[in-house]
Protein backbone atom coordinates (compact mmCIF):
# COMPACT_ATOMS: atom_id res chain seq x y z
CA UNK A 1 0.00 0.00 0.00
CA UNK A 2 1.73 3.14 -1.16
CA UNK A 3 0.67 6.00 1.07
CA UNK A 4 2.53 8.66 -0.84
CA UNK A 5 4.76 11.46 0.46
CA UNK A 6 2.54 12.28 3.45
CA UNK A 7 2.42 8.77 4.82
CA UNK A 8 3.45 9.82 8.35
CA UNK A 9 0.28 11.92 8.72
CA UNK A 10 -1.96 9.09 7.54
CA UNK A 11 -0.29 6.62 9.88
CA UNK A 12 -0.47 9.09 12.77
CA UNK A 13 -4.18 9.58 12.19
CA UNK A 14 -4.99 5.87 12.16
CA UNK A 15 -2.72 5.29 15.16
CA UNK A 16 -4.49 8.06 17.08
CA UNK A 17 -7.87 6.58 16.17
CA UNK A 18 -6.71 3.20 17.43
CA UNK A 19 -5.45 4.67 20.71
CA UNK A 20 -8.65 6.65 21.30
CA UNK A 21 -10.91 3.70 20.55
CA UNK A 22 -8.78 1.33 22.64
CA UNK A 23 -8.85 3.87 25.46
CA UNK A 24 -12.65 4.09 25.37
CA UNK A 25 -12.99 0.31 25.34
CA UNK A 26 -10.55 0.01 28.24
CA UNK A 27 -12.43 2.66 30.23
CA UNK A 28 -15.76 0.90 29.76
CA UNK A 29 -14.29 -2.53 30.50
CA UNK A 30 -12.33 -1.67 33.64
CA UNK A 31 -15.15 0.45 35.03
CA UNK A 32 -17.50 -2.52 34.58
CA UNK A 33 -15.09 -4.78 36.44
CA UNK A 34 -14.72 -2.25 39.26
CA UNK A 35 -18.47 -1.82 39.71
CA UNK A 36 -19.07 -5.57 39.66
CA UNK A 37 -16.37 -6.08 42.26
CA UNK A 38 -17.83 -3.35 44.48
CA UNK A 39 -21.30 -4.86 44.19
CA UNK A 40 -19.88 -8.28 45.00
CA UNK A 41 -18.12 -6.95 48.12
CA UNK A 42 -21.24 -5.20 49.33
CA UNK A 43 -23.45 -8.21 48.76
CA UNK A 44 -20.92 -10.41 50.58
CA UNK A 45 -21.28 -8.13 53.58
CA UNK A 46 -24.98 -8.66 53.56
CA UNK A 47 -25.87 -5.22 52.30
CA UNK A 48 -28.98 -5.16 50.16
CA UNK A 49 -30.68 -2.40 48.23
CA UNK A 50 -33.73 -2.27 50.47
CA UNK A 51 -33.60 0.11 53.41
CA UNK A 52 -36.18 -2.06 55.16
CA UNK A 53 -33.53 -4.75 55.41
CA UNK A 54 -31.28 -2.66 57.60
CA UNK A 55 -30.59 -4.93 60.50
CA UNK A 56 -30.86 -3.56 63.99
CA UNK A 57 -27.56 -3.67 65.92
CA UNK A 58 -27.25 -6.84 67.97
CA UNK B 1 8.44 13.97 58.05
CA UNK B 2 5.72 11.37 58.06
CA UNK B 3 3.16 14.07 58.80
CA UNK B 4 4.35 16.16 55.86
CA UNK B 5 4.20 13.21 53.52
CA UNK B 6 0.70 12.44 54.76
CA UNK B 7 -0.46 15.99 54.09
CA UNK B 8 1.12 15.93 50.65
CA UNK B 9 -0.58 12.68 49.65
CA UNK B 10 -3.90 13.69 51.17
CA UNK B 11 -4.00 16.97 49.28
CA UNK B 12 -3.07 15.28 46.05
CA UNK B 13 -5.80 12.69 46.50
CA UNK B 14 -8.44 15.30 47.28
CA UNK B 15 -7.40 17.31 44.25
CA UNK B 16 -8.11 14.50 41.82
CA UNK B 17 -11.45 13.52 43.32
CA UNK B 18 -14.90 15.04 43.15
CA UNK B 19 -14.81 18.82 43.42
CA UNK B 20 -11.03 18.72 43.44
CA UNK B 21 -10.06 20.79 40.47
CA UNK B 22 -6.81 19.09 39.45
CA UNK B 23 -7.44 19.17 35.71
CA UNK B 24 -9.68 22.22 35.82
CA UNK B 25 -6.57 24.36 35.69
CA UNK B 26 -5.59 22.86 32.36
CA UNK B 27 -9.11 23.28 31.02
CA UNK B 28 -9.09 26.94 32.04
CA UNK B 29 -5.67 27.33 30.40
CA UNK B 30 -7.19 25.96 27.19
CA UNK B 31 -10.16 28.32 27.48
CA UNK B 32 -7.96 31.39 27.92
CA UNK B 33 -5.75 30.44 24.97
CA UNK B 34 -8.89 29.88 22.87
CA UNK B 35 -10.37 33.24 23.89
CA UNK B 36 -7.41 35.33 22.81
CA UNK B 37 -7.83 34.73 19.05
CA UNK B 38 -11.50 35.65 19.36
CA UNK B 39 -10.41 39.02 20.69
CA UNK B 40 -7.30 39.62 18.63
CA UNK B 41 -8.34 37.99 15.39
CA UNK B 42 -7.05 34.85 13.73
CA UNK B 43 -3.81 36.37 12.48
CA UNK B 44 -1.44 33.43 12.99
CA UNK B 45 1.71 35.48 12.52
CA UNK B 46 0.69 37.84 15.32
CA UNK B 47 -0.35 34.97 17.59
CA UNK B 48 2.99 33.26 16.99
CA UNK B 49 4.86 36.40 18.01
CA UNK B 50 2.94 36.93 21.25
CA UNK B 51 2.50 33.20 21.85
CA UNK B 52 4.89 32.93 24.83
CA UNK B 53 3.14 35.85 26.51
CA UNK B 54 -0.31 34.31 25.93
CA UNK B 55 0.83 31.01 27.38
CA UNK B 56 2.38 32.68 30.42
CA UNK B 57 -0.73 34.76 31.09
CA UNK B 58 -2.98 31.73 30.71
CA UNK B 59 -0.82 29.67 33.06
CA UNK B 60 -0.74 32.51 35.59
CA UNK B 61 -4.52 32.87 35.65
CA UNK B 62 -5.05 29.10 35.70
CA UNK B 63 -2.64 28.69 38.63
CA UNK B 64 -4.64 31.13 40.67
CA UNK B 65 -7.90 29.26 40.17
CA UNK B 66 -7.55 26.37 42.55
CA UNK B 67 -5.75 28.43 45.16
CA UNK B 68 -8.70 29.96 46.95
CA UNK B 69 -9.95 26.54 48.01
CA UNK B 70 -6.54 25.55 49.28
CA UNK B 71 -7.11 26.57 52.89
CA UNK B 72 -10.80 27.40 52.76
CA UNK B 73 -11.82 23.77 52.23
CA UNK B 74 -9.76 22.68 55.23
CA UNK B 75 -11.14 25.54 57.28
CA UNK B 76 -14.72 24.51 56.55
CA UNK B 77 -14.38 20.92 57.66
CA UNK B 78 -12.18 21.69 60.64
CA UNK B 79 -9.01 20.06 59.46
CA UNK B 80 -7.24 23.42 59.38
CA UNK B 81 -7.57 23.63 63.15
CA UNK B 82 -6.06 20.17 63.44
CA UNK B 83 -3.20 21.22 61.20
CA UNK B 84 -2.57 24.31 63.31
CA UNK B 85 -2.48 22.23 66.47
CA UNK B 86 -0.26 19.57 64.98
CA UNK B 87 3.31 18.80 65.92
CA UNK B 88 4.85 19.56 62.54
CA UNK B 89 5.93 23.17 62.00
CA UNK B 90 3.15 25.06 60.29
CA UNK B 91 5.55 26.51 57.71
CA UNK B 92 6.51 23.04 56.51
CA UNK B 93 2.90 21.87 56.46
CA UNK B 94 1.89 24.87 54.40
CA UNK B 95 4.81 24.20 52.08
CA UNK B 96 3.67 20.59 51.70
CA UNK B 97 0.18 21.78 50.72
CA UNK B 98 1.73 24.20 48.27
CA UNK B 99 3.82 21.44 46.76
CA UNK B 100 0.73 19.24 46.38
CA UNK B 101 -1.08 22.11 44.69
CA UNK B 102 1.80 22.62 42.26
CA UNK B 103 1.96 18.94 41.35
CA UNK B 104 -1.77 18.68 40.69
CA UNK B 105 -2.37 22.11 39.16
CA UNK B 106 0.91 23.69 38.04
CA UNK B 107 2.65 20.69 36.51
CA UNK B 108 -0.27 19.76 34.21
CA UNK B 109 -0.11 23.31 32.83
CA UNK B 110 3.50 22.74 31.83
CA UNK B 111 2.54 19.48 30.14
CA UNK B 112 -0.25 21.25 28.24
CA UNK B 113 2.13 23.81 26.70
CA UNK B 114 3.07 21.77 23.58
CA UNK B 115 -0.58 21.19 22.68
CA UNK B 116 -1.59 24.80 23.24
CA UNK B 117 1.56 26.00 21.49
CA UNK B 118 0.31 24.16 18.42
CA UNK B 119 -2.83 26.30 18.46
CA UNK B 120 -0.63 29.38 18.49
CA UNK B 121 1.65 28.14 15.72
CA UNK B 122 4.78 28.07 17.89
CA UNK B 123 7.89 26.20 16.76
CA UNK B 124 8.89 23.15 18.80
CA UNK B 125 11.92 25.04 20.12
CA UNK B 126 9.71 27.91 21.29
CA UNK B 127 7.31 25.47 22.93
CA UNK B 128 10.20 23.83 24.75
CA UNK B 129 11.51 27.10 26.09
CA UNK B 130 8.10 28.29 27.26
CA UNK B 131 7.54 24.93 28.95
CA UNK B 132 10.92 25.21 30.70
CA UNK B 133 10.28 28.73 31.97
CA UNK B 134 6.83 27.67 33.17
CA UNK B 135 8.31 24.61 34.87
CA UNK B 136 10.57 26.90 36.87
CA UNK B 137 8.03 29.69 37.27
CA UNK B 138 4.82 27.87 38.25
CA UNK B 139 6.14 26.89 41.70
CA UNK B 140 6.71 30.59 42.33
CA UNK B 141 3.13 31.34 41.27
CA UNK B 142 1.80 28.67 43.62
CA UNK B 143 3.94 29.63 46.59
CA UNK B 144 3.25 33.34 46.25
CA UNK B 145 -0.39 32.42 45.93
CA UNK B 146 -0.21 30.65 49.30
CA UNK B 147 -0.03 34.04 50.95
CA UNK B 148 -3.23 35.22 49.30
CA UNK B 149 -4.95 31.91 50.03
CA UNK B 150 -4.09 32.23 53.71
CA UNK B 151 -5.33 35.82 53.76
CA UNK B 152 -8.58 34.81 52.11
CA UNK B 153 -9.25 32.32 54.87
CA UNK B 154 -8.12 34.62 57.67
CA UNK B 155 -10.22 37.50 56.44
CA UNK B 156 -13.13 35.27 55.51
CA UNK B 157 -13.50 36.99 52.15
CA UNK B 158 -13.73 35.17 48.87
CA UNK B 159 -14.37 36.29 45.36
CA UNK B 160 -11.81 38.40 43.62
CA UNK B 161 -9.87 39.36 46.73
CA UNK B 162 -7.37 36.57 46.25
CA UNK B 163 -6.45 37.41 42.65
CA UNK B 164 -6.32 41.12 43.43
CA UNK B 165 -3.89 40.48 46.27
CA UNK B 166 -1.75 37.90 44.57
CA UNK B 167 -1.45 39.14 41.01
CA UNK B 168 0.72 42.20 41.77
CA UNK B 169 3.11 39.95 43.67
CA UNK B 170 3.43 37.61 40.70
CA UNK B 171 4.31 40.37 38.23
CA UNK B 172 8.09 39.93 38.57
CA UNK B 173 7.73 36.21 37.88
CA UNK B 174 5.65 36.98 34.80
CA UNK B 175 8.10 39.57 33.52
CA UNK B 176 11.15 37.38 33.83
CA UNK B 177 9.35 34.25 32.65
CA UNK B 178 8.22 35.83 29.39
CA UNK B 179 11.50 37.65 29.04
CA UNK B 180 13.46 34.42 29.36
CA UNK B 181 11.26 32.71 26.76
CA UNK B 182 11.57 35.65 24.36
CA UNK B 183 15.33 35.80 24.91
CA UNK B 184 15.70 32.19 23.83
CA UNK B 185 13.41 32.63 20.82
CA UNK B 186 14.46 35.97 19.37
CA UNK B 187 17.28 37.31 21.57
CA UNK B 188 19.23 39.61 21.81
CA UNK B 189 19.51 39.23 25.58
CA UNK B 190 21.15 35.91 26.43
CA UNK B 191 18.68 33.39 27.84
CA UNK B 192 20.67 32.89 31.03
CA UNK B 193 20.18 36.39 32.38
CA UNK B 194 16.43 36.52 32.87
CA UNK B 195 16.31 32.77 33.48
CA UNK B 196 18.61 32.86 36.51
CA UNK B 197 16.61 35.73 37.93
CA UNK B 198 13.48 33.64 37.42
CA UNK B 199 15.10 30.76 39.29
CA UNK B 200 16.07 33.14 42.10
CA UNK B 201 12.50 34.43 42.33
CA UNK B 202 11.18 30.90 42.60
CA UNK B 203 13.67 29.91 45.28
CA UNK B 204 12.85 33.02 47.28
CA UNK B 205 9.12 32.36 47.01
CA UNK B 206 9.60 28.79 48.23
CA UNK B 207 10.79 30.29 51.51
CA UNK B 208 8.82 33.51 51.84
CA UNK B 209 5.49 32.04 50.77
CA UNK B 210 5.16 29.40 53.49
CA UNK B 211 6.48 31.70 56.21
CA UNK B 212 4.10 34.51 55.32
CA UNK B 213 1.16 32.14 54.88
CA UNK B 214 1.85 30.39 58.17
CA UNK B 215 2.10 33.70 60.02
CA UNK B 216 -1.19 34.81 58.47
CA UNK B 217 -2.94 31.62 59.48
CA UNK B 218 -1.61 31.73 63.00
CA UNK B 219 -2.53 35.31 63.71
CA UNK B 220 -5.51 35.66 61.46
CA UNK B 221 -7.48 32.74 62.78
CA UNK B 222 -7.49 33.74 66.42
CA UNK C 1 -41.55 -5.32 25.36
CA UNK C 2 -42.06 -1.71 24.41
CA UNK C 3 -39.18 0.75 24.20
CA UNK C 4 -40.63 2.63 27.15
CA UNK C 5 -40.00 -0.41 29.36
CA UNK C 6 -36.31 0.31 29.01
CA UNK C 7 -36.91 3.25 31.31
CA UNK C 8 -36.65 0.90 34.22
CA UNK C 9 -32.98 0.58 35.18
CA UNK C 10 -33.21 -3.11 35.98
CA UNK C 11 -34.88 -3.84 32.66
CA UNK C 12 -32.21 -1.78 30.94
CA UNK C 13 -29.51 -3.86 32.57
CA UNK C 14 -31.20 -6.97 31.25
CA UNK C 15 -31.45 -5.46 27.80
CA UNK C 16 -27.79 -4.41 27.90
CA UNK C 17 -26.72 -7.90 28.92
CA UNK C 18 -28.54 -9.46 25.98
CA UNK C 19 -27.69 -6.79 23.44
CA UNK C 20 -23.97 -6.39 24.11
CA UNK C 21 -22.70 -9.49 22.29
CA UNK C 22 -24.72 -8.54 19.21
CA UNK C 23 -23.57 -4.94 19.29
CA UNK C 24 -19.94 -5.96 19.66
CA UNK C 25 -20.20 -8.44 16.82
CA UNK C 26 -21.91 -5.92 14.56
CA UNK C 27 -19.29 -3.29 15.35
CA UNK C 28 -16.37 -5.60 14.62
CA UNK C 29 -17.97 -6.74 11.38
CA UNK C 30 -18.70 -3.15 10.30
CA UNK C 31 -15.11 -2.11 11.00
CA UNK C 32 -13.78 -5.05 9.05
CA UNK C 33 -15.71 -3.89 6.03
CA UNK C 34 -15.09 -0.20 6.64
CA UNK C 35 -11.34 -0.53 7.08
CA UNK C 36 -11.03 -2.77 4.07
CA UNK C 37 -12.89 -0.20 2.01
CA UNK C 38 -11.00 2.76 3.42
CA UNK C 39 -7.50 1.34 3.30
CA UNK C 40 -7.54 -0.92 0.25
CA UNK C 41 -10.47 -0.19 -2.00
CA UNK C 42 -10.68 3.59 -1.92
CA UNK C 43 -8.65 5.19 -4.69
CA UNK C 44 -6.22 8.03 -4.18
CA UNK C 45 -7.72 11.42 -4.75
CA UNK C 46 -6.32 13.19 -7.81
CA UNK C 47 -5.63 16.29 -5.74
CA UNK C 48 -4.88 14.98 -2.28
CA UNK C 49 -3.31 11.63 -2.96
CA UNK C 50 -3.49 9.03 -0.24
CA UNK C 51 -4.19 11.61 2.49
CA UNK C 52 -7.86 11.38 1.54
CA UNK C 53 -7.75 8.25 3.71
CA UNK C 54 -7.57 10.52 6.73
CA UNK C 55 -11.00 11.80 5.79
CA UNK C 56 -12.47 8.36 6.51
CA UNK C 57 -11.54 8.93 10.16
CA UNK C 58 -11.98 12.70 10.35
CA UNK C 59 -15.51 13.05 8.97
CA UNK C 60 -17.13 10.22 10.98
CA UNK C 61 -15.44 11.54 14.15
CA UNK C 62 -16.86 14.98 13.47
CA UNK C 63 -20.35 13.56 12.91
CA UNK C 64 -20.20 11.47 16.06
CA UNK C 65 -18.89 14.35 18.16
CA UNK C 66 -21.95 16.34 17.18
CA UNK C 67 -24.20 13.29 17.44
CA UNK C 68 -23.00 12.84 21.01
CA UNK C 69 -23.98 16.35 22.00
CA UNK C 70 -27.32 15.95 20.20
CA UNK C 71 -27.94 12.76 22.15
CA UNK C 72 -27.02 14.53 25.37
CA UNK C 73 -29.43 17.36 24.47
CA UNK C 74 -32.33 14.97 24.00
CA UNK C 75 -31.39 13.29 27.27
CA UNK C 76 -31.28 16.75 28.89
CA UNK C 77 -34.87 17.34 27.78
CA UNK C 78 -35.68 13.94 29.23
CA UNK C 79 -34.24 15.00 32.57
CA UNK C 80 -35.72 18.48 32.75
CA UNK C 81 -39.08 18.06 31.03
CA UNK C 82 -40.14 14.44 31.44
CA UNK C 83 -38.09 13.41 34.49
CA UNK C 84 -37.17 10.20 32.72
CA UNK C 85 -35.25 8.01 35.17
CA UNK C 86 -32.52 6.98 32.74
CA UNK C 87 -32.11 10.34 31.02
CA UNK C 88 -29.22 11.61 33.06
CA UNK C 89 -27.57 8.19 33.00
CA UNK C 90 -27.64 8.40 29.21
CA UNK C 91 -26.27 11.94 29.26
CA UNK C 92 -23.42 11.21 31.65
CA UNK C 93 -22.41 8.08 29.75
CA UNK C 94 -22.38 9.87 26.39
CA UNK C 95 -20.13 12.76 27.40
CA UNK C 96 -16.69 11.07 27.48
CA UNK C 97 -17.44 9.18 24.27
CA UNK C 98 -18.50 12.33 22.42
CA UNK C 99 -15.50 14.20 23.78
CA UNK C 100 -13.14 11.47 22.57
CA UNK C 101 -14.57 11.62 19.05
CA UNK C 102 -14.41 15.42 19.00
CA UNK C 103 -10.75 15.24 20.03
CA UNK C 104 -10.09 12.64 17.34
CA UNK C 105 -11.77 14.91 14.79
CA UNK C 106 -9.51 17.81 15.76
CA UNK C 107 -6.38 15.62 15.75
CA UNK C 108 -7.04 13.94 12.40
CA UNK C 109 -8.06 17.30 10.99
CA UNK C 110 -4.71 18.66 12.10
CA UNK C 111 -2.93 15.71 10.47
CA UNK C 112 -4.88 16.37 7.27
CA UNK C 113 -4.32 20.10 7.37
CA UNK C 114 -0.54 19.97 7.66
CA UNK C 115 0.13 18.35 4.28
CA UNK C 116 -2.85 20.03 2.59
CA UNK C 117 -2.75 23.61 3.87
CA UNK C 118 0.73 23.72 5.37
CA UNK C 119 -0.42 24.34 8.93
CA UNK C 120 -1.47 22.18 11.88
CA UNK C 121 -4.05 24.69 12.98
CA UNK C 122 -5.83 27.78 11.81
CA UNK C 123 -8.38 29.85 13.65
CA UNK C 124 -11.14 29.59 11.12
CA UNK C 125 -14.84 29.31 11.93
CA UNK C 126 -15.28 25.56 11.63
CA UNK C 127 -12.11 24.50 13.48
CA UNK C 128 -12.73 27.05 16.22
CA UNK C 129 -16.35 26.04 16.76
CA UNK C 130 -15.27 22.39 16.90
CA UNK C 131 -12.62 23.29 19.49
CA UNK C 132 -15.31 25.14 21.45
CA UNK C 133 -17.39 21.94 21.31
CA UNK C 134 -14.47 20.01 22.83
CA UNK C 135 -14.09 22.60 25.58
CA UNK C 136 -17.83 22.37 26.30
CA UNK C 137 -17.60 18.58 26.50
CA UNK C 138 -14.72 18.83 28.97
CA UNK C 139 -16.68 21.42 30.92
CA UNK C 140 -19.77 19.25 31.23
CA UNK C 141 -17.61 16.28 32.27
CA UNK C 142 -16.01 18.49 34.92
CA UNK C 143 -19.49 19.51 36.05
CA UNK C 144 -20.56 15.88 36.41
CA UNK C 145 -17.48 15.22 38.51
CA UNK C 146 -17.88 18.24 40.75
CA UNK C 147 -21.29 17.52 42.27
CA UNK C 148 -21.58 14.45 44.45
CA UNK C 149 -25.31 13.84 44.20
CA UNK C 150 -26.10 12.35 40.76
CA UNK C 151 -29.56 13.90 40.59
CA UNK C 152 -28.35 17.45 41.18
CA UNK C 153 -25.39 16.96 38.88
CA UNK C 154 -27.75 15.68 36.20
CA UNK C 155 -30.00 18.70 36.30
CA UNK C 156 -27.10 21.15 36.22
CA UNK C 157 -25.49 19.29 33.33
CA UNK C 158 -28.81 19.19 31.47
CA UNK C 159 -29.12 22.97 31.49
CA UNK C 160 -25.53 23.43 30.37
CA UNK C 161 -26.00 20.87 27.60
CA UNK C 162 -29.06 22.57 26.16
CA UNK C 163 -27.37 25.97 26.16
CA UNK C 164 -24.32 24.48 24.47
CA UNK C 165 -26.43 22.85 21.78
CA UNK C 166 -26.46 26.20 20.00
CA UNK C 167 -22.88 25.40 18.90
CA UNK C 168 -24.03 22.49 16.73
CA UNK C 169 -25.70 24.49 13.94
CA UNK C 170 -22.79 26.92 14.08
CA UNK C 171 -20.37 24.09 13.36
CA UNK C 172 -22.50 22.69 10.59
CA UNK C 173 -23.12 25.94 8.78
CA UNK C 174 -19.88 27.75 9.64
CA UNK C 175 -18.30 26.77 6.37
CA UNK C 176 -21.20 28.36 4.52
CA UNK C 177 -21.62 31.48 6.61
CA UNK C 178 -17.99 32.50 6.76
CA UNK C 179 -15.13 32.35 4.27
CA UNK C 180 -13.02 29.62 5.74
CA UNK C 181 -9.97 27.57 4.90
CA UNK C 182 -11.95 24.40 5.61
CA UNK C 183 -13.74 23.04 2.59
CA UNK C 184 -17.46 23.71 2.22
CA UNK C 185 -20.16 21.10 2.74
CA UNK C 186 -19.79 18.30 0.28
CA UNK C 187 -21.68 15.33 1.72
CA UNK C 188 -24.93 16.47 3.21
CA UNK C 189 -26.12 19.35 1.14
CA UNK C 190 -29.14 20.32 -0.90
CA UNK C 191 -28.67 19.06 -4.41
CA UNK C 192 -26.85 15.92 -3.39
CA UNK C 193 -23.29 15.12 -2.56
CA UNK C 194 -20.42 16.41 -4.64
CA UNK C 195 -18.08 13.59 -3.71
CA UNK C 196 -17.43 10.75 -6.11
CA UNK C 197 -19.06 7.44 -5.22
CA UNK C 198 -15.73 5.62 -4.96
CA UNK C 199 -14.89 7.84 -1.97
CA UNK C 200 -18.42 8.15 -0.63
CA UNK C 201 -18.91 4.40 -0.17
CA UNK C 202 -15.88 3.89 2.12
CA UNK C 203 -16.84 7.06 3.95
CA UNK C 204 -20.32 5.77 4.74
CA UNK C 205 -18.94 2.34 5.60
CA UNK C 206 -16.62 3.86 8.19
CA UNK C 207 -19.40 6.15 9.42
CA UNK C 208 -21.66 3.17 10.05
CA UNK C 209 -18.84 1.32 11.81
CA UNK C 210 -18.06 4.28 14.06
CA UNK C 211 -21.74 4.82 14.84
CA UNK C 212 -22.12 1.19 15.89
CA UNK C 213 -19.04 1.63 18.05
CA UNK C 214 -20.59 4.70 19.68
CA UNK C 215 -23.82 2.85 20.40
CA UNK C 216 -21.98 -0.16 21.83
CA UNK C 217 -19.78 1.99 24.06
CA UNK C 218 -22.77 4.07 25.13
CA UNK C 219 -24.87 1.07 26.16
CA UNK C 220 -21.91 -0.35 28.08
CA UNK C 221 -21.23 2.99 29.77
CA UNK C 222 -24.88 3.39 30.73
CA UNK C 223 -24.79 -0.07 32.27
CA UNK C 224 -21.68 0.90 34.27
CA UNK C 225 -23.33 4.12 35.45
CA UNK C 226 -26.44 2.27 36.65
CA UNK C 227 -24.23 -0.15 38.56
CA UNK C 228 -22.23 2.74 40.00
CA UNK C 229 -25.39 4.36 41.35
CA UNK C 230 -26.45 1.06 42.88
CA UNK C 231 -23.09 0.76 44.61
CA UNK C 232 -23.45 4.29 45.91
CA UNK C 233 -26.96 3.62 47.20
CA UNK C 234 -25.89 0.42 48.91
CA UNK C 235 -22.86 2.11 50.49
CA UNK C 236 -25.08 4.82 51.89
CA UNK C 237 -27.44 2.20 53.32
CA UNK C 238 -24.47 0.38 54.78
CA UNK C 239 -23.24 3.56 56.42
CA UNK C 240 -26.67 4.23 57.87
CA UNK C 241 -26.91 0.69 59.20
CA UNK C 242 -23.52 0.95 60.86
CA UNK C 243 -24.24 4.17 62.63
CA UNK C 244 -27.61 2.91 63.88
Amino acid sequence: MNLGPHAVFIVASYAAAFVVVAGLIAWVYFDFRAQRRALGDLEAHGVTRRSSDIKEPA
Amino acid sequence: MMALRAILLRDMRIAVRIGGGALMGVLFFLVVVTLIPFAIGPDLALLKRIGPAILWLGALLASLLALDRLFAADHEDGSLDLILMGAAPLELTVAAKGFAHWITTGLPLVVAVPVLGLLLDLDPAAMGVVALTLLVGTPALTFIGLIGAALAVALRRGGLLLPVLVLPLTVPVLIFGVSAAEAAIVGPVPFGTPFTILCALTLASLVIGPFAAAATLRHGLD
Amino acid sequence: MALIDLANPTRFLGFAERAMPWLVAATVFAFAIGLEQALFVAPDDYQQGATVKIMFLHVPSAWLGMFGWGLMSIAALGTLVWRHPLADVAAKAAAPIGAAFTFLCLFTGSMWGRPMWGTYWVWDARLTSELVLLIMYLGVIALWRSVEDPGRAGRAAAVLTLVGAVDLPIIKFSVDWWNTLHQPASVFRLGGSTIDKSILVPLFAMAIAFTLLFVTLHVAAMRNEILRRRVRGMRMLQARAQEG
